[in-house]
């Protein structure tokens, strides 16, 4: 409604200037020209997209979905790569453990053998030496006893002299410390 | 104040070759799409920019809905209905900037563009299957006392989709421009009017102002509906069986 009046309303104020236009879209005589240079546009339109324009734009968008597989790809490896090292490292640490408790092992055995022979040397050094001072003390107590005969007739020589007044004879002496010993 | 009729007037501007202002809005729209594109991608960007994301969406865009109507063979027709899609939005939005011609409100330009969509299904269709393109009107299963009508019927239909796909985007684009124009005229005339006619010229401007709107969500939404259903005729050439 709004339509109709308003172009009464220009038709009227332009005394019909633009009536023999009549309706520009049903004007059949601008047919072929329009025809014909929507031919020309589209026509060079779609060859310039389809040679370069839409090589290029999914060119960049295969290109990039190449290149996040590729990552994606690099990233996996990369992944196997640092499990691998991983459980080379695991590997390596296990086997390091069993040698060193191999060795620690073998260093106590080791070590307690050495002290068992140095402990056992020591032992027979210390017995040999006992047995020494032993020999030593018997042979000693033996000689002091041989002396106490000596001292018992020097000290009876010395008591009688006292007594006496006159040395014995050292036989005398000797006859009765042996008569008193038996 | 002018005609709302007069903004569809094709003047010749280099009358020996047939150069009209159509011509040089669709030299210019071609121009818009052909240079916009090329300089959204001309970094050639993995991160796009803000050009070339758009340019990336326009693709796939165009791309995902040729996909899903055809499947991945259709994408032997992308660059047409690229071509088209850009074109047919390229010409709408351009037509919204007030003084400019809108080269899709002349049917005989929508009629060439839906043409070539069934053309290139017709053709297309007889030289893949051959006769059995024909298939595409004798729907399986129907009984055989009923044919002849489904036939009459399928054929009918085929017959109207360029037309029906040519006047849609004519008359939206017609229609729209005609009533922009006719509001834009009423504020004119308001504020001529004088006096308490002045005081309402306001009311028709928020009105073209809201039908400015609608309108770049017609140019827009035509140009996508123009799309899906050339991909859906693209499906019948490709696929013809029912």
């Amino acid at each position: 409604m709004a339509q109709a009046q308003t172009t009464n309303a220009t038709t009227e104020a332009h005394g019909g200037a633009h009536e023999d236009v009549g309706f520009p879209p049903f004007a059949t005589e601008t047919f072929g020209g329009q025809l014909l240079w929507l031919a020309i546009t589209f026509v060079v339109l779609y060859t310039l997209l389809s040679r370069l324009v839409l090589p290029r734009l999914s060119g960049i968008i295969e290109n990039r979905r190449a290149m996040i597989a590729s990552d994606l790809d690099d990233a996996a490896a990369m992944k196997s790569r640092a499990e691998e090292a991983g459980s080379a490292y695991e590997k390596s640490l296990a086997e390091a453990k069993g040698r060193a408790q191999a060795l620690a092992q073998e260093t106590r055995a080791k070590l307690s053998a050495e002290s068992d022979a140095k402990r056992k040397a020591l032992e027979a050094d210390l017995n040999q030496r006992l047995a020494e001072a032993e020999a030593t003390i018997s042979s000693k107590k033996s000689e002091a006893m041989s002396h106490v005969d000596a001292i018992a007739r020097d000290t009876a020589s010395a008591i009688i002299e006292r007594l006496t007044g006159k040395a014995p004879a050292p036989q005398k002496v000797e006859a009765a410390l042996n008569q008193i010993k038996a | 104040m002018a005609s709302p009729i007069e903004q569809f007037q094709i003047k010749p501007l280099i009358p020996v070759i047939n150069f009209t202002n159509s011509s040089a809005f669709m030299i210019g729209a071609a121009a818009v799409i052909v240079g916009g594109l090329l300089y959204a991608t001309r970094n050639r960007a993995v991160v796009p920019g803000r050009a070339q994301s758009v340019a990336e969406v326009l693709h796939d865009f165009v791309a995902n809905t040729l996909v899903d109507a055809t499947g991945k063979e259709g994408m032997k027709f992308f660059p047409l209905v690229f071509s088209l899609f850009m074109f047919v939005l390229t010409a709408n939005l351009l037509g919204m900037i007030p003084g400019f011609f809108t080269v899709t409100s002349h049917i005989i330009v929508t009629f060439a563009l839906a043409m070539l969509v069934i053309g290139t299904v017709v053709i297309y269709g007889f030289v893949k299957h051959g006769t059995h393109f024909l298939g595409l009107f004798v729907p399986s299963g129907v009984p055989a006392w009923l044919l002849p009508f489904i036939v009459v019927i399928e054929l009918i239909s085929f017959l109207s989709r360029p037309i029906s796909l040519s006047l849609r985007l004519f008359a939206n684009m017609l229609a729209g421009h005609i009533a922009l124009k006719v509001f834009a005229g009423f504020v004119v005339s308001l504020l001529a009017a004088g006096g308490a006619l002045t005081i309402l010229a306001p009311l028709p401007l928020l009105m073209a102002v809201a039908l400015m709107a609608l309108e770049f969500l017609v140019a827009a939404l035509q140009a996508y509906v123009f799309t899906v259903l050339t991909c859906i005729y693209l499906n019948d050439a490709l696929h013809p069986g029912h």
